[in-house]
């Protein structure tokens, strides 16, 4: 086709869009929603990227300086604790969450009496805001009056206070997010069990399939897609996990989205550095994201 | 799977494996909600029967001290208006563009489609703490630091994915013809969305309201960054702090955590089904 040509169908497609007044209004329904997100989340992160790249503090924009921020974030041992400790959160917590909430969610698959207090007890500790839900761990955790610390205590599995304690304190993060995400977890896993139809299994148990070939060879694979987008989305959360750390520990239990937090917001000499840091938590999330999308083969259509 | 193994075996088989399944489910439904019970325990009970080892299973002497206390706490009234206000706002706001730009999305056809909607799920992948440098720059510009503004701002906008998605799949359930009918009788596309979808559709923009409120309620990267005085912090914000403030009257912290949650769970208990619903239905294609 010739470039005139395509100039010209290009310009029919523009005009097709726009001179519409179907297409048209379509637009200008779209329009707050994506002006808004462009203003506050496109803009914003491109503005992070230039201050990553420059001398910057909060009150003036610096001297451009290449890449040294991020040189110097990656020789900062603070951000590289931050960096173990969400690598190892997230892992660990997801591989978990993804396990007890698959057990579960096979086990409530079928009808049975106290269904609805089951699907009640799953959401609240859901429903519970983060925060909130690390302020009563860390009561129940606490060396005075804490009920777990006087039980892990008297049958002698750990006898240093639980809090003061970096490993102990991970771990009890991630215990805290297991508690509160599983539940969720089991929900979505659920809701993609019930999608496959009882015929399959039958079928396959007339023609001799065993309980584990029933599992890996029908449950898994027709719940890949809803196995994807779970752990994708406990993934990315998991992976900038703030609220739990800092009010947990008295904000000493570091991960990267804390360290950007005390860069940017607590000390401020860090300004630059924080910047590159956030923009280091945006580039990994996406590429986690897009990894999902085309190397695991995630479903993201959502036409009809 | 359990079903496709239950009915296998002998009546006894069977009998022992009902039990086991319901030991398991009470095992998880106390999980679940051990915390909110033993807070709630500790929120009633009296200083020194907190600080008694080993610690009573069952309230000696409940008292109400606590929440007296909390309650007197004029900054955790504010703190309680503020979370209202916010997450109200948001919910209010969020709803009014999602619908709108759901509804385009749902029912007409245009090119960017694809696009547009990819571009706004992709705030939900989007870490919001890669922005708060900028964004704390920006509101100082313009003035909106430490008003409740800048954090309903932001909120709109992570909020925003949840509600145009699950509108989105609440306006496809919905029958065209009557869309239809409305524009053949001289609708405009706007009148058929105001008066024929948006009543059909007021349960599931309902349901979407409750998820959009429990997100904003619960909060806090943006609110601990951008609100800086009691004056405007929600609960999020003020609770963990009563850590330092009331240093070891833990009845006060459990207290707080307790009227914290509890609306929220009351509000769970009332809708679970709906709930269920719009949780699920982002990730079940139907």
């Amino acid at each position: 086709m010739s470039v005139a040509a395509e100039k010209k169908r290009k310009g029919g497609f523009l005009k097709r869009e726009f001179g519409d007044p179907e297409r048209r209004t379509a637009y200008y329904m779209v329009m707050p929603a994506v002006l808004i997100i462009f203003i506050v989340a496109f803009f914003p992160i491109m503005y992070a990227m230039v201050l990553s790249l420059t001398d910057s503090t909060v009150v003036q924009t610096g001297p451009f300086v290449g890449f040294a921020n991020y040189v110097e974030m990656l020789q900062n041992p603070d951000f590289l604790e931050g960096l173990i400790n969400t690598a190892a959160f997230t892992v660990i917590s997801v591989t978990l969450e993804f396990l007890i909430g698959l057990g579960i969610a096979l086990a409530i698959n079928q009808a049975f009496k106290g269904r609805g207090l089951v699907r009640a007890a799953i959401l609240v500790p859901w429903a519970f805001p983060t925060v909130i839900s690390a302020v009563m761990w860390r009561l129940m955790f606490q060396d005075q009056v804490g009920v777990i610390n006087y039980v892990v205590n008297t049958l002698g599995i750990i006898s240093q206070p639980i809090l003061s304690d970096r490993t102990l304190l991970l771990i009890a993060a991630i215990g805290v997010d297991v508690w509160k995400t599983t539940p969720f977890m089991a929900l979505l896993l659920l809701a993609g069990l019930q999608t496959i139809s009882a015929d399959v299994y039958e079928a396959a148990r007339v023609d001799g399939a065993n309980i584990f070939q029933r599992f890996f060879r029908i449950t898994l694979p027709l719940l890949k897609g809803t196995i994807l987008v779970a752990v994708l989305f406990r993934t990315l959360d998991s992976y900038r996990i703030f609220d739990l750390f800092w009010a947990m520990s008295n904000r000493e239990l570091e991960s990267l989205s804390t360290f950007v937090y005390k860069s940017v917001r607590v000390s401020q000499l860090l300004f630059a550095q924080g910047n590159a840091a956030s923009v280091f938590i945006f580039v990994t999330s996406f590429l986690l994201a897009l990894f999902f999308i085309y190397g695991l083969g995630m479903q993201t259509s959502t036409e009809e | 799977m359990a079903s496709a193994t239950a009915s296998k075996g002998g009546a006894g088989k069977s009998t022992l494996s009902a039990v086991l399944f319901y030991v398991f489910l009470t095992l998880f439904v106390l999980v679940s909600i051990f915390p909110l019970i033993w807070i709630f325990k500790m929120s009633i009970i009296t200083r020194s029967e907190l600080f008694q080892s080993p610690p009573t299973l069952l309230p000696g002497n409940p008292t109400g001290e606590s929440y007296a206390k909390i309650f007197a706490d004029a900054a955790f009234q504010q703190a309680l208006i503020n979370s209202v206000i916010i997450s109200g706002v948001t919910t209010v706001i969020c709803l009014f563009f999602g619908s709108i730009a759901a509804y385009a999305i749902a029912r007409l056809r245009f090119g960017f489609k694809g696009i547009i909607m990819t571009l706004i799920l992709a705030i939900s992948f989007f870490p919001g703490v890669a922005i708060i440098a900028p964004l704390f720059i920006q509101f100082s510009t313009f003035g909106i630091i430490d008003t409740l503004a800048s954090v309903i701002i932001t909120d709109v906008v992570f909020a925003l994915p949840l509600t145009v998605w699950l509108l989105v799949a609440f306006f496809r359930e919905l029958p065209r013809d009557l869309e239809e009918a409305a524009k053949v009788d001289g609708a405009t596309t706007i009148q058929a969305f105001r008066k024929v979808i948006v009543p059909l559709a007021a349960p599931g923009v309902f349901t979407t309201a409750i998820l959009t409120f429990i997100f904003a309620w619960n909060e806090f990267l943006f609110a601990t960054t951008f609100l800086l005085t009691p004056e405007t912090q929600p609960v999020t914000v003020v609770i963990p702090n009563f850590a330092s403030q009331y240093t070891t009257d833990y009845g006060a912290q459990a207290a707080a955590a307790v009227v914290v949650t509890v609306p929220l769970v009351i509000m769970v208990l009332i809708f679970q089904r709906r709930i269920v619903s719009g949780l699920t239905a982002g990730a079940v294609k139907g």
